[in-house]
């Protein structure tokens, strides 16, 4: 029996979900930034899913750019998060409201 | 059988993402989430799409969570995420939302099951390949200047000093 599309769509939302709720929770942006790859791959695997259904190659290509723009922004996340942390000695999202009210 | 693969596959996958958001220390999550990319590559090898299973492994179990243990070891963690929560209750809201979330995306894909065109098989690796120097050219040069901006931007953060 060959796995049914939908299995794949419901472990994605349910991957989303606990990714979005990561974001939420936690207050440590190391962690924010893991729930936020949480999400990607979430996503990731809703768009491979959709390929294989239409048997198109788009979906893979997709999940590929998401990949490489992923690579960029936890590298320069990481490099904003360790420099917050050079300046504060402290790493926790609720002392960053320097620009919100 | 290949059901049952999936069961266990998802069960991991779902167990290690929990693990990340619930686990206080940050390193377990790092490792939880190694865990939560290897079983989505394997998803990715069972839907057909096996450049991508490998690509998962090298670029997001690897290089990227390496990244971020370096930062984790680098930033010595330990001191957050104690004492009083200045946002207690909006943090208490998070997870009704996210259960209104998780119920509005399976409603979705309940409503979609069974319908659209029927399933035509993964496409091959080689059409992938040729997708991607073909159709995505113009992308796939972009993601090079993007990767190399960041690289760019990057060292200029890490250089500058504090004050």
């Amino acid at each position: 029996m060959t796995v049914p599309d939908a299995w794949y769509l419901g472990l994605s939302a349910v991957l989303f979900a606990i990714g979005i709720v990561g974001v939420i929770v936690r207050r440590n942006p190391l962690v924010i930034f893991m729930s936020i790859e949480l999400a990607l791959n979430a996503a990731n695997l809703a768009l491979v899913t959709f390929g294989a259904r239409l048997g198109s190659p788009d979906g893979q290509a997709l999940v590929f750019f998401v990949m490489a723009v992923a690579a960029a922004e936890v590298g320069v996340g990481l490099a904003i998060i360790v420099v917050i942390f050079r300046s504060r000695h402290r790493l926790s999202v609720d002392d960053l409201s320097l620009m919100r009210w | 059988m290949a059901r049952a693969a999936f069961v266990l596959v998802a069960l991991l996958a779902v167990g290690a993402a929990l693990g990340l958001v619930i686990k206080k220390n940050v390193i377990h999550g790092a490792m939880f989430l190694v865990v939560n990319m290897a079983s989505i590559a394997a998803l990715y090898y069972m839907l057909g799409a096996e450049f991508l299973a490998v690509a998962q492994i090298v670029v997001y179990a690897g290089a990227i969570m390496v990244l971020f243990i370096f930062a984790i070891m680098f930033l010595i963690p330990g001191k957050d995420e104690t004492g009083p929560d200045p946002r207690r209750w909006q943090r208490a809201l998070a997870l009704p939302l996210g259960a209104l979330l998780l119920i509005l995306l399976l409603a979705v894909v309940a409503a979609v099951r069974g319908t659209g065109p029927p399933a035509a098989g993964p496409a091959t690796s080689g059409a992938l390949y040729r997708a991607l120097l073909t159709d995505y050219l113009l992308p796939f040069e972009l993601t090079s200047i993007l990767l190399l901006a960041a690289i760019v931007g990057v060292m200029v953060l890490a250089k500058r000093r504090p004050g």
